[in-house]
């Protein structure tokens, strides 16, 4: 199978001061096509580093990264841009939809930055509505929704360009545990549909939801194992 | 980096822009407030600019394009040369008619025709009514072909008028439409007295305007010139006026005048001359600096109500930078550059100030219309150059105060600008 992610001997050293922190100290990870991987860690484990260079937000000190079969490690921001826009589902803690714009509007906004035509847009942004749910309230704006189908929204905006890889980022810690069921229950939909899934998350019973669990400790894969019996929820 | 990616992020920084801008519409207006003085400084200055040249142009067609005034005194101030020019002799206006033969006598003349001309202010009375400063000049019968005004009711004098020294007026318009309110085409065939001389009024000249707004060209009468010495015979204000055939060198024409001129005053090559040939142009001289003054006041307004606004909407670009530092987070991290992250942010600012300029030129044409309205001899005018030209300013200032937010904002770090609170 090919694999959609692949990292390696990645370092990110910052430097704070005269003080030099390596994030990350020399991780390796392949991920495949249509996995569902949840990575783990506590907070200064390197876990947000390493979740904004899989997300093309920042680039490696050192080490190589291939995504979708790009090498995106050394690539220049304009290049980042399109990598993002093409590749990657964004899916935030707090669903960072844009206020008083509808959520079709909302959806539409990555195939704004790819230059497709407006009816198109239009189009896919109310599929992608559909496929989450919410095909009945494309006009409302995000204020009028509630968290559980704020996070749809953005779950719909992160499917609409058809990326490679989706990336979310405790994608239920601003919702209560019933709506954080729904929502993963619609993750569960999408890998059964083929897509492939990241959930950085440091809740173990939203991680037992994946198939495969990164933990991560000090800047390096403290961890790697496949979860044997992940807890299935379906949407109703 | 494709053309509809290009067009995408040009259509999407206007709508930002737009809902932007009616999001927070009294902060928009406030900050535009600056933009919106400089734009109406800048306006009613041009059309304060263009009413004086208009203004300027209408004033000279009254003296006549083609016309010189041969007179003792130059136009303007003469500074401390004034007894130079007390000491001239008087302009004989017996002259005009000598001028008359030269021209005759040269076939390739690009002169026409010379005129005497001698006045003075009056009091002119009709019945119980009468106005006091009233300029009367004494002219022959020829002066009609040089007039700058023609008769609207009534006729010019005659030659036999003329020599006769018939006791006939041409009055001007105003002074008409004020001795007879009832109707100033009743006035032909009326009697008037000019310093208690009677007359009988035989035309009424055209409305002319004031010149310059200084002095009424409309507020005069006409007599033939020797009716005009039965009462008034001083001579320190006499004057010919010398036509230049149409469409000639009025250079050339004014320096075959001086030729003849010196000529009939006698003067040796090495004399200068101790007369004055006053033509329109040099009017033109005169007022250049009023029109510098009113643009360099106007400039300078401009600039600094400009340079203020850009200031404030700097600012306020820097303050929404601030506050949508996630949104600008997520917009990079869903696929925008930072270029559509620049563009979006300048033209929020070039939007406030459009908006602000659009705003300005609509006040400056209201005001103008009310000037216009309220004193219509204000020679305002309004025009597309205008236009053209508070759009371009309103433009350069919005990029200008947008740029350093703007860039500021595509410069964000994508990963933090996500977790800022």
């Amino acid at each position: 199978m090919a694999s959609v992610i692949e990292i390696r001997n990645l370092h990110k050293t910052y430097h704070l001061g005269s003080t030099i922190v390596r994030a990350l100290d020399g991780v390796d990870l392949t991920v495949a096509k249509n996995e569902y991987v949840a990575i783990m860690g506590p907070s200064g484990s390197g876990k947000s580093t390493l979740m904004n260079i899989i997300g093309c937000l920042d680039v490696p000190t050192s080490g190589s990264y291939h995504l979708a079969g790009q090498p995106v490690d050394e690539m220049e921001d304009d290049d980042l841009a399109l990598v993002r826009n093409r590749q990657i589902g964004f899916i935030f803690q707090s669903f960072n939809l844009l206020p008083r714009t509808s959520i079709l509007r909302n959806v539409e906004l990555p195939l704004v930055y790819s230059g497709i035509s407006r009816d198109e847009r239009l189009d896919r942004a109310r599929e992608a509505l559909r496929k989450v749910g919410l095909g009945d309230r494309i006009d409302h704006q995000p204020n009028e929704l509630s968290g559980g189908q704020r996070q749809r929204v953005a779950i719909a905006r992160a499917l609409v360009n058809d990326p490679s890889i989706i990336l979310a980022d405790e994608p239920t810690g601003n919702l209560d545990s019933r709506t954080g069921q729904e929502i993963m229950a619609l993750f569960e939909d999408l890998y059964q549909q083929g897509q492939t899934l990241l959930v950085v998350t440091h809740e173990d019973d939203i991680a037992e939801h994946a198939r495969r669990c990164v933990r991560l400790r000090d800047g390096l894969i403290e961890s790697d194992l496949a979860i044997s019996n992940p807890v299935l929820t379906r949407a109703q | 980096m494709t053309l509809s990616q290009r067009v995408n992020e040009w259509t999407e920084a206007v709508a930002i822009a737009g809902r932007q801008i009616l999001a927070h519409k009294v902060r928009s207006l406030l900050t535009a407030l600056g933009v919106i003085i400089g734009i109406v400084a800048v306006t009613l200055m041009g059309t304060a600019i263009k009413g004086i040249d208009t203004g300027f142009t209408n004033s000279l067609d009254m003296l006549g394009q083609d016309t010189m005034y041969l007179q003792k005194w130059p136009w303007g101030d003469v500074g401390d040369d004034w007894f130079k020019y007390r000491n001239r002799p008087n302009v004989d206006i017996r002259d005009a008619d000598r001028i008359n033969e030269a021209i005759a006598a040269n076939p390739d003349s690009l002169l026409r025709l010379a005129v005497p001309s001698k006045g003075r202010d009056f009091r002119v009375k009709r019945d119980d009514r009468s106005a006091s400063g009233v300029y009367t000049e004494g002219t022959v019968a020829d002066f009609a072909s040089m007039s700058t005004a023609d008769p609207v009711h009534g006729r010019f004098f005659t030659h036999i008028e003329d020599q006769s020294a018939a006791m006939v007026a041409i009055l001007g318009y105003d002074l008409a439409e004020s001795l007879f309110p009832e109707g100033m085409e009743r006035a032909i065939g009326e009697r008037i007295s000019i310093h208690g001389y009677k007359f009988t009024v035989i035309g009424v000249l055209e409305r002319q305007g004031s010149f310059l707004g200084l002095m009424s060209f409309d507020r005069r009468a006409i007599v033939p010139l020797r009716s005009l010495q039965k009462f008034y015979r001083a001579n320190w204000g006499d004057n010919i006026k010398v036509a230049a055939k149409p469409d000639v060198d009025m250079d050339a024409a004014e320096d075959e005048l001086t030729g003849i001129y010196r000529r009939l005053r006698g003067l040796g090559p090495d004399e200068e001359n101790d007369f004055e040939l006053n033509r329109s142009a040099m009017v033109e001289e005169q007022l250049g600096p009023v029109k510098s003054g009113v643009a360099l006041a106007g400039f300078f307004v401009t600039g600094l109500a400009l340079f203020v606004g850009a200031i404030g909407i700097m600012n306020i670009t820097f303050v929404s930078v601030k506050e949508r530092t996630r949104e600008i987070g997520t917009r990079r991290a869903i696929g925008a550059r930072r270029q559509a992250i620049l563009l979006q942010f300048l033209m929020e600012a070039v939007s406030i100030c459009l908006i602000g300029g659009l705003i300005g030129l609509l006040i400056a044409f209201g005001l103008q219309s009310v000037v216009s309205t309220a004193f219509p001899d204000f020679p305002f005018s309004f025009s597309a150059d205008l236009v053209i030209l508070a759009t371009t300013l309103s433009i350069f200032t919005g990029v200008a105060s947008g740029l350093a937010p703007a860039w500021q904002a595509a410069r964000l770090d994508p990963a933090i600008a996500l977790r800022h609170e």
